[in-house]
């Protein structure tokens, strides 16, 4: 088991996760995926803080963690706020800031 | 002959301009609370200066260099150009000061009478007191530039003046036709000093006279003939004459004083007074001759034909005008002759305008000749100062107009050659036309039957003292003036140091004067026949091609509209297409430009989320490639 095959999975969680947001319409499976994608940077973080040896990777990981509940409370709550309005929580709907 | 600095009395002839500067600033600022006085003011000032002019014409003749020159302030001292104002008087600008402030104060005794029905009277010394020191700034500067002042003064004066009565349409039409003329003309008199700055780099008198041979004889001649150009703007002169005979609409003071007696004279005083330029270039005296020519015999032929009586009178300016112009392109045997009868002109004709104003006065402002008619026995000093003006015009010993006329003719006469020949031809020819149309205005005014207008009925009536007594001063001047001036040299010996004398002495009687005095009375007989024995048509009868020539002012308007007007319209009017097609189209296709592109472009705002991330993911990857291929 060499660091580069966490890195690996890394990238696959990554682009499983960026598919789910470009893919999925449901804003709560979008938040999922985002958290996915957060998730697989910090797993390649600390691959690569164990294949460096120090624990820069690590720190970052935690700083991302940190940013990662704060937007997730963020994100909630504009979502519940358009839910309210539109009574729906598919992305499509909200499309009025257009042409 | 030395100019030397102005001592005692002549310290203070800055006052010959101050006192109708102060008449003219009281009279306009103060408006109407001057109204019950102005009139008074405005003869004061005028008298005031008279009588500083003839002081300083007396004390000038007490000394042996009669020139003296008045330093009154430093006007643009920049670096290189350095310009000073200052008062010459020598023999040229002190005969023009007198005939200025003398006629110009009878002048302004007659308005207090002409125009005492209007409300406006006192607006109107304000202006002729303006005009008078912008002339007297005109004559009595010692450089180009005050000249220039005094010249556009006189120039703005004259507008002012012709426009007096604004109401009229006709009025305010014909100011802006002379200002615009006299602008062309103030062209060319400002390109001259611009060469003249530019060649010798000094503008007065002194400088520009003293350097102008180091400048060879072309930047003589290109200043002569811009000097002309100058010359023919303010005296009406062709191929810029148009502007007078419309100024007539002004009040008849105005026509006596601005368009007879003075700022038309101006002209001649620019080209007198720089004839040491003039000697250098005889192909600007000869076109300074020629003009002179050809104006005299086109005013000539123009009063023939007109019914106004103050539009005669003003053909009749133009043409004696038209011999000074050729009297100073003739050189130093000319200058003393054409001043002489520009003097006797300013007392003639300022005579003859305020004789046709006492007529129009008593006709209730009739001007059309054909309803004139027997007057001579309603308005007997009318008649006989305009009568006695009427000869000396003419030219009949021994009144002014002999003694002065005559020699121009000689000296052109005495020029030789072919060009002395043409020019002493159409001088003699001039006389006789004179003589014709002259008697037509004597004739179809004062003698005859009656043909009184049935629509006004006037009353004609003599005018009160007001009005008379400067019309017999000024006759006074048109019977003796000239032989003043001629007899014994008198006025070539006052002149000679300024312009030079005349190189032959003449007699008073010589052959080309005598065939010019029988030409004159066959113009009067012809006059007679046609005007004396037959009944005069009370409308105008359809005339001859030369008769409706004349009536259209010889087609100058014509020409000026065709060949100046219309091509300046159609230029302007090109101008503007091109403006608005052109650059107008330019900027407004790149504003519909911006505006077709971004009506474009901001459909990639769709408002979907999901294609916003899906822009977002393709940035992020195109950087990342981007980073991979920079390591590599």
């Amino acid at each position: 088991m060499s660091p580069l095959d966490y890195v690996t999975l890394a990238v696959i969680l990554f682009v499983i996760g960026a598919a789910g947001v470009l893919i999925r319409r449901n804003a709560i499976i979008i938040f999922m995926c985002i958290e996915l994608m957060l998730n697989a940077c910090n797993l390649a973080f600390v691959a690569f803080a164990s294949m460096h040896g120090n624990l820069n990777g690590q720190v970052i990981a935690f700083f991302v963690m940190v940013v990662a509940a704060a937007e997730v409370v963020v994100g909630l709550a504009i979502l519940m706020a358009v839910f309210r309005a539109r009574k729906s929580a598919s992305v499509d709907d909200a499309n009025l800031l257009k042409y | 002959m030395l100019t030397v600095g102005a001592t005692g009395v002549l310290r203070a002839s800055w006052l010959l301009l101050a006192f109708p500067a102060f008449g003219a600033a009281v009279l306009l600022l103060g408006g109407r609370r001057t109204d019950r006085w102005g009139h008074l003011l405005g003869v004061l000032m005028p008298l005031a200066s008279f009588v500083y002019a003839v002081i300083a014409f007396f004390t000038l003749l007490g000394e042996t260099d009669r020139s003296r020159d008045l330093h009154m302030f430093s006007y643009i001292p920049v670096g290189g150009f350095q310009v000073n104002m200052g008062i010459l008087l020598d023999p040229l600008s002190i005969s023009f000061a007198l005939l200025i402030t003398g006629v110009g104060s009878l002048i302004h005794i007659y308005s207090v009478g002409y125009m005492s029905h209007d409300s406006d009277r006192r607006r109107f010394f304000g202006y002729m007191n303006l005009f008078l020191a912008a002339m007297l700034l005109l004559v009595l500067a010692d450089n180009y530039l005050g000249l220039y002042i005094g010249w556009e003064g006189v120039g703005l004066a004259s507008y002012l003046l012709i426009g007096f009565w604004q109401y009229k349409n006709s009025a305010a039409v014909a100011a802006k036709k002379a200002f615009i003329a006299n602008r062309v003309g103030d062209a060319g008199l400002s390109l001259a000093i611009m060469l003249m700055f530019a060649e010798f780099g000094t503008v007065s008198f002194t400088g520009v006279f003293g350097t102008v041979k180091a400048g060879g004889s072309g930047v003589a001649t290109a200043l002569g003939l811009l000097l002309l150009l100058g010359a023919c703007g303010k005296s009406a002169q062709v191929p810029l004459q148009s502007w007078l005979l419309d100024a007539m609409e002004g009040p008849t003071p105005v026509s006596a004083l601005i368009h007879a007696a003075t700022m038309v004279t101006a002209g001649v005083y620019l080209l007198v007074r720089s004839n040491p330029i003039l000697a250098l270039s005889g192909t600007a005296r000869l076109a300074i001759t020629v003009v002179g020519a050809v104006t005299l015999l086109f005013g000539a032929l123009i009063g023939c034909a007109k019914d106004d009586i103050k539009k005669a009178l003003a053909g009749s300016t133009m043409s004696q005008i038209g011999y000074m112009t050729l009297a100073a392109g003739l050189g130093p045997a000319g200058y003393v002759f054409a001043i002489a009868h520009l003097i006797a002109h300013g007392f003639f004709k300022a005579g003859l305008f305020l004789g046709a104003g006492s007529v129009m006065h008593g006709m209730d402002d009739e001007v059309n000749m054909r309803r004139y008619g027997g007057l001579a026995r309603y308005m007997p000093v009318t008649f006989a100062t305009f009568g006695l003006g009427y000869l000396a015009i003419i030219g009949i010993p021994p009144f002014s107009g002999f003694f002065t006329k005559d020699p121009i003719i000689e000296a052109a006469w005495d020029k030789g050659g072919t060009s002395g020949a043409i020019l002493a031809t159409c001088a003699i020819l001039g006389a006789g036309i004179t003589a014709f149309y002259m008697t037509r205005v004597m004739l179809m005014t004062y003698f005859g039957k009656k043909r009184w207008s049935a629509e006004k009925e006037p009353h004609p009536h003599e005018s009160p003292g007001v009005m008379t007594w400067p019309m017999i001063l000024l006759a006074v001047g048109s019977v003796g003036a000239g032989a003043f001036l001629i007899l014994g040299q008198r006025f070539e010996n006052f002149l000679g140091p300024v312009t030079g004398l005349p190189p032959v002495a003449h007699g008073i009687w010589s052959v080309p004067g005598e065939i010019a005095l029988a030409l004159a009375l066959c113009g009067v007989g012809l006059a007679w026949f046609m005007y004396g024995r037959v009944p005069v048509p009370a409308e105008a009868p359809a005339g001859s091609f030369p008769v409706v020539a004349g009536r259209k002012d010889l087609y100058g308007d014509a020409f000026n509209e065709s060949v100046l007007m219309r091509p300046g319209q159609w230029l302007t009017r090109l101008s503007v297409y091109f403006d608005n097609r052109g650059i107008d189209g330019l900027v407004n296709t790149m504003a519909a430009l911006i505006g077709g592109s971004s009506g474009r472009l901001r459909r990639m705002q769709t408002g979907f989320v999901r294609s916003y991330a899906l822009s977002m993911f393709f940035g992020a990857g195109l950087l990342v490639l981007l980073l991979l291929v920079v390591r590599l």
